[in-house]
């Protein structure tokens, strides 16, 4: 897909790899609903968002529902500060995401598909329909698909709006349904009631893109890849402080140090590990994995290098959270912005040792009482920068004023 | 608007819909959950916050309200499910498995404090200067989670602007926890469509379409937002200090009328349980602190029967007998302001239907400045009068431009039941301890039927025990006249009642059924109106529409907090006074009959009474400019 | 509002309402082509368009107000995002925003007085890899140097 931006997909052995359009998807159906489900529970795959939920959970909770309609959502609303692995996937490889999401179709019945692409990838939106206008000439959507009686699917893409919380799968489902993108209760779940109250599975992009090579080479072969509980293989959205910066498909289990090797980053002080809501790892800490068990990730790799202020970047986070909470509940829409306050406080040096450790016990309180991930995980960066860069920040800014 | 319900409310601000066991001894309806170690057993599909406070623990909450659908929002009710990773908000949690629950471990306690914490950074809070000041929800769950400072500070300056600009309802949006009650009250409850959340993150606030001022959009005062706001974000428009000035003037002749529900509600605002009536010790209270007179409103509710009653049968004379094919018919009842204002917005080419006879506080504004200025020989531009109201949206309907038929503005003041306490309590005086008295003359006798317009199907009720009895000549035949189908607080009700055995003036009404519906709150006078446009309603000849939930006892000026279970009880002792009179239907007041034959001789829907009984309605619109 | 430019907007929603349908779900993807063809949704259609989806107009602004791709305002001709999360920080971005804001003599979050060109910080928009970056109605520009930035916007019609 030609759209004027630079290729950067680099390496890669199971996505960033050949693949026949269509071939997963015939494979699908030749081995039926229950294999297929069989081989994506066998891969140990997990949801590549960040959440890390096991896809075939959900996907076996949809496919036992009985409901006049079901829905496969394509979370394609990539909005976490330094993660664009979803841009490259559906630039450079949709025929794997729009496979998977046919597949995901056809194992859970759901006659019905929908991209939520963000408002940022429009650009992507007309060539997007034009492929999607070109799978169901070759028989990938529409009725009956590759001559399979009742086998009826088809892919709308929506766009969003601009707002990062719509990543959160109930927040995108009430964006869909033209509200406000706030996240609902839970429970219920999604796959239970859904868009418009239907059973509706929401994955990741590259959790889709995973299902075609999942399908046509098997569960064991995939999980050979990666860790015991991180398993296959990983696309790292590496940005910052490094020559290379671009999307790397890696193993699971690969150590930070590694991958900076691999990206070329020199005189790296720290890595921030999973966008703005993940933590932020100091040298000393480079040998920790990436990986569900380890260090989590949704794929976004952030290098700092020596020179970078770290208050500074915490600063940015937070500046981004206190914006994009939806809002509605008290501990991140109230909490981010007294985090935010913190760190000016920190940055100017006018601030005491008792009120900074309250705004970390506000950190754990916000952790657990939120409403839904956003601002369970927005004070990750400030607990992590606080306790690993204490030395820099304290050093800095003057412990004077206590 | 129809669709309106279907496709509106957020999923994520509306209850779950678990479905219930039908029969709640069947084997799984019940399941055995485990509270603070306790082994307790709760129907399937049970909130934590239901099943916590079923077993005596207590869950603070603040988002919550048991007239809303559930919104999860505040996360002051957290708790901890075991096997969760993250505290879990109970109001919004329905329990649909075997569960061990811990309602106060330190992780709890120390994230209910600081999200208290958190609200009170955000709350430019002036205490001892708020109107909620005795009865804040915040202030109270700052108390019982020991808050002694300001840990993540404290807003010290006004951000925003009070907004003044309605005569019924102000905003002080410094005040706001953004809970959103008053939004789940104002779509979901109310259906009326003015508060919303506006803007997203830090930026996120409760504002109006456009953020206009609220007398520019389709508020119609009803105030319920009120009733359900924690704090003091949303209060009435207060004129005691006006009223305190007349009073001190020698000059004015202050007046005071009280309606049947702020005597029924009043002793809330003194520490007593709801539901019982301080009718005869508000009295003297009002007396003491300087009222020249204290009239019943229900006597102008017995003359509105009287009115709209005669309205009624006559369009029904129109339509049977002079076969008109415009009459309009169903006749709605036009008693309560926010309804009116209601239909003005939303259905504006229906105002025909609306009876024209005036609410009974504006009636009594009328007769006071002219009548009784005239019996008792008072310049009527010395007179002040004032009506005690449960009502905010009695505030807009007294200062409307038409409401002014005595040639001076009819009622000066309407008064709350919450603004009425406080005077009370300026004065010095402990209401319940007051001695009891009457009211004054001529206005001081009035009927159980005018009594009841203080619940929803209370008008309904009260117009059937005259009207059958004027048609018929017998009373309705109903045990002790309770027309039991007029009451409850069912949403929308429907009844009948046959005529038979008319006298000679009414035979044209023998044997027809007189269909009339009773509906309380706005959401089902919306429903009411739809059902009427798809002419469901057709051979429907009445219709009583009360603004607010329950009537006007659940009104926007009622003590707080409401619930269903208060509203009950406040219902409860109106009926019960109204059986304790000897005096039950509108058309044997001998002060109505009084006033007809002396000053309005000829009678009902005559020309004087059109001029001062009657008024008519503007064809708002919903568009905003 | 001039009559002819109400009656222009009704049939346009109406129009809308057919392709999209007139249930709440249609609601943003109504909104979405409002902006792109208005630039903004006036309080007149905001409440056109609550009427024929039978919500209330408080509800549609409330919409707006919550996506930052919607704007109740009316904005240039043109929107310029320009990213302000980390990547395209440390890329350099405060070198792009005083080149472009000395060069149309406005600040972020204005409109030039020709209604040219409206200037908005956005979160990020996906291009880490090539920041510092930015998005010129649906198009993106990464790799931005302050030079390359003011000929993108000098270009913009």
């Amino acid at each position: 897909m030609e759209i004027g931006i630079e290729k950067t997909a680099r390496r890669g052995f199971v996505l960033f790899t050949d693949y026949a359009q269509g071939s997963a998807i015939k494979k699908a159906i030749e081995v039926g609903r229950e294999n297929v489900l069989f081989e994506v529970r066998d891969s140990k795959l997990k949801g590549r968002g960040g959440a890390g939920f096991p896809t075939s959970t959900k996907w076996m909770i949809t496919a036992a529902a009985t409901a006049e309609k079901k829905y496969i959502v394509c979370n394609a609303d990539e909005g976490e500060p330094g993660t664009f692995k979803d841009r490259v996937l559906l630039l450079e490889y949709p025929s794997i995401v729009f496979d998977g999401m046919v597949i995901a179709g056809y194992t859970i019945g759901a006659e019905y598909g929908i991209l939520y692409l963000r408002a940022e990838y429009t650009y992507m939106y007309t060539a997007l329909l034009d492929y999607l206008d070109n799978m169901r000439k070759n028989n990938l959507l529409g009725k009956d698909i590759q001559g399979k009686a009742g086998f009826n699917f088809d892919i709308e893409i929506r766009l969003g709006s601009g707002a990062y919380v719509c990543g959160e799968e109930t927040a995108l489902i009430e964006s869909l349904e033209g509200q406000r993108g706030e996240p609902r209760n839970r429970p219920p779940y999604p796959v239970n009631t859904g868009y418009m109250g239907f059973p509706t599975v929401v994955n990741n992009v590259e959790t889709l893109a995973s299902i075609p090579h999942i399908v046509l080479k098997g569960g064991e072969w995939f999980r050979n890849h990666g860790t015991d509980k991180s398993t296959g293989s990983k696309l790292f959205s590496v940005s910052g402080d490094c020559d290379r910066p671009g999307v790397y498909e890696l193993p699971w289990g690969i150590s930070i140090r590694e991958l900076l090797d691999i990206v070329g980053a020199q005189n790296t002080k720290a890595v921030q590990v999973g966008g703005a809501s993940g933590v932020c790892i100091p040298k000393s800490q480079f040998h920790r994995k990436l990986a569900y068990e380890d260090a989590a990730t949704g794929g976004s790799i952030m290098v700092f290098n020596e020179s970078r202020d770290m208050l500074k970047v915490l600063h940015n986070f937070m500046d981004f959270f206190v914006e994009e909470s939806c809002g509605q509940c008290t501990p991140c829409r109230v909490g981010n912005e007294r985090l935010l306050e913190g760190v000016e406080k920190l940055i100017n040096g006018n601030f005491t040792f008792s009120f900074i450790r309250n705004l970390k016990e506000l950190g754990y309180t916000m952790q657990a009482a939120s409403k839904c991930g956003l601002g369970q995980s927005s004070p990750n960066a400030f607990l992590s920068i606080l306790e690993n860069f204490s030395d820099e920040i304290y050093q800095s800014k003057g412990g004077s004023h206590v | 608007m129809s669709k309106a319900k279907e496709n509106r409310a957020p999923v994520s601000q509306q209850s779950h819909k678990i479905e219930k066991p039908a029969d709640p001894n069947s084997i799984g309806a019940n399941i055995t959950i485990e509270i603070n170690e306790k082994k307790v057993s709760v129907p399937l599909g049970t909130t934590i916050l239901d099943a916590c406070r079923q077993n005596q623990v207590h869950i603070p909450t603040l988002c919550h309200h048991e007239d809303l659908c559930i919104a999860g929002v505040c996360r002051v009710c957290a708790v901890e499910v075991e096997g969760m990773r993250t505290l879990q908000a109970a109001c919004a949690f329905p329990i649909t498995a075997q569960m061990k629950i811990k309602t106060s471990t330190e992780r709890v306690r120390k994230a209910r404090r600081h999200i208290i914490d958190l609200l009170l950074s955000e709350h430019h809070g002036e205490c001892y200067a708020c109107v909620r000041n005795r009865n804040c929800e915040l202030r109270n769950l700052a108390a019982e989670y020991g808050v002694d400072g300001f840990t993540f500070g404290h807003r010290e300056k006004k951000m925003h602007e009070i907004d003044r600009s309605s005569y019924s309802v102000l905003r002080d949006m410094d005040k706001c926890v953004l809970c959103r009650r008053c939004v789940r009250t104002c779509i979901d409850l109310q259906e009326v469509g003015v508060l919303e959340a506006i803007g997203r993150g830090n930026q996120t606030r409760i504002s109006t379409f456009m953020d206009k001022p609220l007398s520019e959009v389709i508020c119609i005062n009803c105030g319920q937002c009120i009733n359900r706001c924690p704090t003091g974000a949303l209060f009435t428009n207060d004129p005691s200090d006006d009223i305190w000035r007349a009073i001190d003037d020698p000059t004015k002749h202050v007046v005071i009328q009280t309606a049947p529900s702020p005597r029924a509600a009043i002793c809330e605002e003194f520490g007593m349980e709801a539901g019982t009536s301080l009718t005869q010790e508000l009295n003297t209270a009002l007396r003491r602190i300087g009222f020249d007179k204290v009239f019943d409103t229900n006597y102008t509710a017995d003359l509105t029967i009287m009115e709209e009653g005669t309205e009624l049968l006559l369009r029904l004379k129109k339509a049977l007998v002079d076969k008109d094919p415009d009459v309009k018919l169903p006749q709605f009842t036009s008693c309560s302001p926010g309804w009116v204002k209601f239909i003005e917005h939303f259905y504006p080419d229906c105002l025909d239907y609306l009876s024209t006879a005036k609410s009974p506080q504006q009636m009594f504004g009328a007769l006071t400045k002219t009548f009784y200025a005239q019996e008792y020989n008072i310049d009527p531009k010395d007179i002040v009068t004032v009506a005690v109201m449960p009502c905010s949206a009695k505030k807009f309907e007294c200062n409307r431009p038409e409401m002014t038929s005595s040639g001076y503005k009819d009622v000066d003041y309407g008064l709350t039941t919450r603004e009425l306490a406080t005077m009370i309590k300026e004065a010095g005086i402990f209401l319940p301890e007051m001695p009891k008295t009457g009211f004054d003359d001529p206005f001081g006798e009035a009927s159980g039927a005018g009594l009841i317009f203080g619940a929803t199907g209370g008008v309904m009720e009260a117009a059937l025990r005259t009207a059958y009895e004027i048609v018929t000549g017998r009373e309705v035949p109903f045990e002790n006249l309770n027309i039991t189908p007029c009451r409850g607080f069912e949403g929308i009700k429907q009844a009948s009642v046959k005529l038979e055995g008319c006298v000679p003036d009414w035979s044209f009404l023998e044997g027809a059924e007189l269909k009339f519906v009773v509906a309380h709150g706005t959401a089902n006078a919306r429903a009411v109106m739809e059902m009427f446009k798809r002419g469901e309603l057709n051979d429907v000849q009445f219709i009583e529409i009360m603004g607010c939930p329950g009537g006007c006892i659940g009104g926007g000026g009622q003590p707080i907090p409401t619930s269903p279970e208060i509203r009950q009880k406040r219902a409860e002792a109106i009926y019960a006074e109204d059986e304790s009179l000897p005096l039950r239907k509108s058309h044997e007041n001998p002060h109505v009959k009084y006033l007809y034959e002396k000053f309005l001789p000829e009678g009902p829907c005559g020309h004087k009474s059109h001029e001062l009984l009657h008024t008519h309605y503007t064809k708002r619109g919903s568009f905003i400019v | 509002m001039l009559v002819y430019e109400k009656n222009e907007l009704v049939s346009e929603i109406e129009s809308l309402t057919i392709k999209h349908g007139d249930t709440r779900d249609a609601l943003i993807p109504i909104l979405q082509e409002m902006q792109a063809k208005y630039h903004g949704i006036s309080d007149f259609a905001q409440q056109e368009i609550a009427r024929r989806l039978s919500i209330h107009p408080v509800e549609v602004y409330s919409v707006i107000s919550f996506y930052s791709f919607l704007s109740a305002k009316t904005l240039g001709r043109n929107v310029v995002r320009l990213c302000k999360t980390i990547s395209c920080d440390l890329a350099g971005k405060n070198d792009i925003v005083n080149a472009i804001e000395r060069e149309l003599g406005i600040k972020f979050g204005e409109t030039t007085k020709d209604k040219r060109i409206t200037l908005e910080y956005t979160n990020c928009l996906g291009m880490c890899d090539q920041g510092p970056a930015m998005m010129v109605n649906e198009r993106v520009y990464g790799k931005l140097t302050p030079e390359k930035a003011v000929a993108i916007i000098n270009e913009i019609k």
